[in-house]
C-alpha cells in the first residue's frame, strides 16, 4: 500500500518537473483556461453588478403604489387626492412628522455621459421629506440637503461619478427653471444613487404637472402589513391603483437584463470552453506521444496504470487550475468595482452599477477550468496507460 | 496543385493532432460569427438610419411632448422637405412581458418619410382609411402570429374614454424590410384614434416628436440649428439631431457593447493563435530531418518555408470556413429566441470575408517561427539528428 502511494508521488512530481520541457504546449492551454475563465467572470460580473444594484433598492417593508395598470413609475399618474387616501391607509408606518410615505415624481433628464460625452438618460425625481426616511440607509456625503420650496437639487452617488455637469454648484435649466446642484448622497448602493432628486413641490410646477404624483413610496410597520395594507387600497372604491413591495418590483426589473447576460455570457462560456478542452487535449496527446518511450520505461520498471493515468491527470489539472488562478485574478483586480452605467428599459432610465466579481463566479470559473483539465487529460491519460510497453520501447 | 497535395499529406500525418486544432479553430469562428451578429444586433440602428433624415425631440428629454403646432412652423423652414410625427404608445400584448414598440402616426405623410417600410398599395389605402387600422413589422408579425384581418388587443398606459386601458387595433397590413438590417419590429396606427380616444385632453395636440426629411444631408447641422434657435426661450425647446446620431445615443445609452465584444474576440483569437501556433512548432519539430530531405531533393529554403506557411494557414483557413458556417446556422437559431431584446440578429456578411482574413493572418504568424526554422534549417546539420 504504502509502495503504491509512492509510486503515485513519484510520477506526479517527475511530471510536474518535466513540465518545462513542454513548455510551449503548456502555456498555450494556461493562457487558453486563463481567457476562459477570465470572460466567463467578468461577462456575468455585470449582471451580478447590475442585480445588486436593483436588489439593495427597498426594504421587505417598503412599498411602492402606481396607478392600476402602469408597469413603471414613468407611466404611472396619481392625483393629490389619491396619495393622500395611501398615505392614511392601515399598515403605513408614521413618526412625529406624519405618515412615512412619499408622493413621488419620476422623470428623465438629458445629460452627457462622462465616458462617451453622449446624452443619456438620467433620472429626477421628485420627492416628499418622508422619502428620506422611506430609504432606510440615505445618507448626505458631500454638500447638504435641499432647501424646500427651492430649485435646488442632491444626486446619488452613481449619478455623480457617470454624467457630468453633477459636481456641487453646477447649475442646469431643465423644464422651466434654473437648478443648483447643494449635495450628493448615497443610499447603500440602491438604485437611488442613480437618481437625481429634488423637492416635488417645485418640480410640479416645472414640468406643467399641477398638482399630479407619478408614485407613491411608503414605508409599512412590518413586512407582513403588507396584505392588510394593499387589500385596503385595492378595494376602495375611490382608487385605482396597484400596490407592489418594493424589493419585488426592483428585482422583477433587473429580471430581464440578468437573463440576458446570463444566457449568453453562459453560451460564449460553453463555446471557449470546448475550445480549450481541444487545446488541453491537444496538449496531453502531445505531452504523451513526445514521452511515450519514457512512460513505457517506467511501466517496465513495475510502475501501475493507475499511478501512470493519475500523473497524466494531476498534470492537465495543474495546468488548468494555474490557468484559472490567472484569469480569475485578471477579472478581479483589472474589472471588480468598475462603474459603468447601462439603460434600464423598463424605466427607460440610466443605472449607475459596478461590475462585481463574486465569490460564487471565481469558483464557478475554477470548477469549469478543472473540468477542462479532467477531460483535456483523461483520454491522453488512458492512452498512456494502454501502451504496450514493448512495441513503445522499441519506438524512436 | 501538386504543393497543395503535400500540405495535405502532411496535415494527414498526425491526424488527431490536425483533427483536434481544427476543431479549436472551428470553435473560435462559431464564437466569431456570433460575436458579429451580437454586435450588429446593438448598432443595426445606426448602421442602416436613413442620411438624409433628422428628428426633433424635446429638448430636456424624448419623454416630453412637442406642441403639435410646431409641424406647420417647421415645414415652411428652408432645407426642410417633409414632415410628419410620433407618439410613442408602450403598450403590451396579452401579458406585459409581450414589449413590442408602438407608435402612434399621421398615417397620410409617415410611409413618405420611411421608404424602407415595404407595404403592399391596397393595406397602405386601407392604413390611410380606416381609423382603428395598424401596420406591423415582419418580425413582430411572425412572433405572435398576427395575420392581416386580425384585431390586436394592446393594453396601454392611456386611460380610453370609456374608462378602460384596452386598446383594439385592425391589422390591415404588414410590412416589410428593405433591408435585411431594417427593425420590423414596429407596430404603427393612426394619431387621431389615439387623440380622439384619450379621456384627458392634456395630451392631445401634443406629439412625441417629428420626423423631417431635409434636401440636403451635408447640410444637417445648419437646419438643426435653424429649428433649434426657432424654438429657443419657448415653453419646449427642441434638440434636432440626425438619425444617426440619435441611434448612436441610444447605443452608446444601453453601454459600450462594441468594446466588449471586440475584448472577448480578441481574448478567443490570442487562444486560437496559442493553439495554431503551437501545432505547428511540434510538427515541424517532428519533421526536421524530412525538410532536410525534401531541400536534397531540390527544394530551394524558401520553397521549403512557403510549404511550412501553406500548411498553418490551410489548418487556420479550413476551420474558420467550417466555423463561419456553423455560426451561420447557430445565430439562425438562437436568433429567433433573443427576437424580443433584439430584433436585428444575424452574421453579417462584412464579417465572413473578416474572419477569413483573419485566419488567413492567424496561420501566416502562428506559422512563422517555424518557417523561420525551415528557411534556415542547414541540411547536413538536419539529417545527423535522429
Amino acid at each position: 500500500m504504502f509502495n503504491g502511494l509512492a509510486q503515485w508521488i513519484a510520477l506526479v512530481a517527475l511530471n510536474l518537473r518535466t513540465l518545462s520541457q513542454r513548455r510551449g504546449s503548456a502555456l498555450s492551454t494556461i493562457v487558453g483556461v486563463a481567457c476562459v475563465v477570465a470572460v466567463f467572470v467578468v461577462l456575468l460580473s455585470i449582471g451580478e453588478g447590475f442585480r445588486a444594484t436593483m436588489a439593495a433598492t427597498g426594504t421587505p417593508d417598503s412599498v411602492l403604489v402606481l396607478r392600476g395598470g402602469s408597469e413603471s413609475e414613468m407611466m404611472s399618474g396619481l392625483l393629490v387626492d389619491a396619495t393622500r387616501i395611501i398615505a392614511d391607509a392601515p399598515g403605513v408606518a408614521s413618526s412625529a412628522t406624519g405618515p412615512q410615505a412619499s408622493a413621488e415624481l419620476f422623470v428623465v433628464i438629458d445629460l452627457p455621459k462622462r465616458s462617451t460625452g453622449t446624452d443619456a438618460n438620467v433620472p429626477l425625481r421628485g420627492v416628499q421629506p418622508a422619502a428620506f426616511a422611506v430609504r432606510k440607509h440615505f445618507k448626505i456625503i458631500k454638500g447638504r440637503l435641499f432647501r424646500p420650496g427651492t430649485n435646488e437639487i442632491i444626486v446619488g452617488r452613481g449619478a455623480a461619478e457617470q454624467f457630468a455637469g453633477l459636481d456641487l454648484g453646477d447649475t442646469h435649466r431643465w423644464g422651466e427653471n434654473p437648478w443648483t446642484v447643494v449635495g450628493v448622497f448615497s443610499d447603500d448602493g440602491s438604485l437611488s444613487e442613480s437618481e437625481i432628486w429634488s423637492d416635488a413641490r417645485v418640480l410640479q410646477p416645472a414640468y406643467r404637472r399641477g398638482s399630479t404624483f407619478q408614485s407613491m413610496h411608503a414605508l409599512l410597520q412590518s413586512p407582513e402589513a403588507f396584505t392588510a395594507f394593499k387589500d385596503s387600497l385595492t378595494q376602495d372604491p375611490r382608487l385605482d391603483v396597484k400596490v407592489v413591495r418594493e424589493s419585488e418590483y426592483y428585482a422583477e426589473q433587473s429580471e430581464g437584463l440578468t437573463r440576458l447576460v446570463r444566457s449568453l455570457g453562459g453560451f460564449i462560456t460553453v463555446l471557449m470552453a470546448l475550445g480549450a478542452i481541444f487545446g488541453a487535449l491537444n496538449t496531453m496527446y502531445n505531452a504523451v506521444a513526445s514521452r511515450t518511450r519514457e512512460i513505457a520505461t517506467l511501466r517496465a520498471l513495475g510502475f501501475g496504470r493507475g499511478p501512470v493515468v493519475f500523473s497524466i491527470l494531476a498534470e492537465s489539472l495543474v495546468i488548468s487550475v494555474v490557468g484559472a488562478a490567472i484569469g480569475g485574478a485578471v477579472a478581479y483586480f483589472g474589472f471588480n468595482g468598475f462603474q459603468t452605467s447601462t439603460l434600464n428599459w423598463q424605466s427607460f432610465s440610466q443605472v449607475a452599477f459596478a461590475f462585481k466579481v463574486t465569490p460564487t463566479l471565481l469558483v464557478v470559473g475554477i470548477v469549469i477550468a478543472l473540468a477542462i483539465g479532467l477531460v483535456g487529460g483523461l483520454l491522453p491519460a488512458i492512452r498512456a496507460a494502454r501502451l504496450p510497453v514493448a512495441t513503445a520501447l522499441r519506438e524512436l | 496543385m501538386k504543393y497543395l497535395y503535400l500540405v495535405w499529406k502532411n496535415l494527414g500525418r498526425r491526424k488527431l493532432r490536425t483533427v483536434l486544432t481544427v476543431f479549436s479553430t472551428i470553435v473560435a469562428f462559431v464564437l466569431f460569427g456570433l460575436l458579429a451578429a451580437v454586435r450588429l444586433g446593438f448598432s443595426a440602428g445606426v448602421e442602416v438610419s436613413g442620411v438624409d433624415r433628422m428628428l426633433v425631440t424635446h429638448k430636456v428629454s424624448i419623454i416630453l411632448p412637442l406642441p403639435i403646432s410646431y409641424q406647420e412652423t417647421i415645414r415652411t423652414m428652408p432645407g426642410v422637405q417633409a414632415i410628419t410625427h410620433a407618439n410613442w404608445f408602450g403598450g403590451t400584448y396579452k401579458d406585459p412581458k409581450n414589449f413590442f414598440p408602438q407608435m402612434a402616426v399621421d398615417t397620410t405623410t409617415f410611409l413618405a418619410l420611411y421608404p424602407e417600410y415595404r407595404l403592399p398599395a391596397d393595406q397602405k389605402k386601407a392604413w390611410q382609411t380606416d381609423r382603428t387600422a395598424a401596420i406591423v413589422g415582419r418580425t413582430t408579425a411572425n412572433r405572435f402570429g398576427f395575420k392581416v384581418g386580425d384585431r390586436i388587443p394592446l393594453t396601454a398606459p392611456w386611460l380610453r374614454k370609456d374608462g378602460k386601458r384596452s386598446w383594439e387595433f385592425n391589422l390591415v397590413g404588414i410590412y416589410d424590410g428593405a433591408q435585411k438590417e431594417t427593425d420590423t419590429s414596429g407596430l404603427y396606427f393612426n394619431y387621431d384614434y389615439l387623440k380622439e380616444s384619450l379621456a384627458t385632453a392634456s395630451i392631445a395636440n401634443q406629439v412625441g416628436w417629428y420626423i423631417i426629411r431635409i434636401a440636403d444631408p451635408a447640410r444637417s447641422q445648419e437646419v438643426a440649428k435653424r429649428i433649434d434657435a426657432q424654438f429657443a426661450n419657448s415653453a419646449a425647446e427642441t434638440k434636432t439631431q440626425t438619425e444617426k446620431e440619435m441611434a448612436q445615443g441610444f447605443a452608446n445609452q444601453v453601454g459600450n457593447i462594441g468594446t466588449l465584444v471586440t475584448w472577448v474576440v480578441a481574448a478567443v483569437f490570442v487562444t486560437l493563435l496559442l493553439v495554431v501556433a503551437n501545432t505547428m512548432a511540434l510538427s515541424i519539430r517532428e519533421r526536421m530531418s524530412e525538410l532536410a530531405v525534401l531541400k536534397t531533393l531540390g527544394f530551394t529554403h524558401v520553397q521549403v518555408m512557403l510549404l511550412v506557411l501553406a500548411e498553418s494557414c490551410f489548418l487556420a483557413v479550413l476551420g474558420a470556413i467550417l466555423g463561419l458556417g456553423v455560426g451561420v446556422v447557430v445565430v439562425a437559431g438562437i436568433g429567433k429566441g433573443l427576437q424580443q431584446f433584439v430584433p436585428v440578429f444575424f452574421v453579417p456578411p462584412r464579417a465572413l470575408v473578416l474572419g477569413l482574413v483573419l485566419a488567413f493572418l492567424l496561420g501566416l504568424i502562428a506559422g512563422l517561427p517555424p518557417a523561420v526554422q525551415a528557411l534556415r534549417l542547414r541540411i547536413v546539420e538536419a539529417l545527423r539528428r535522429v
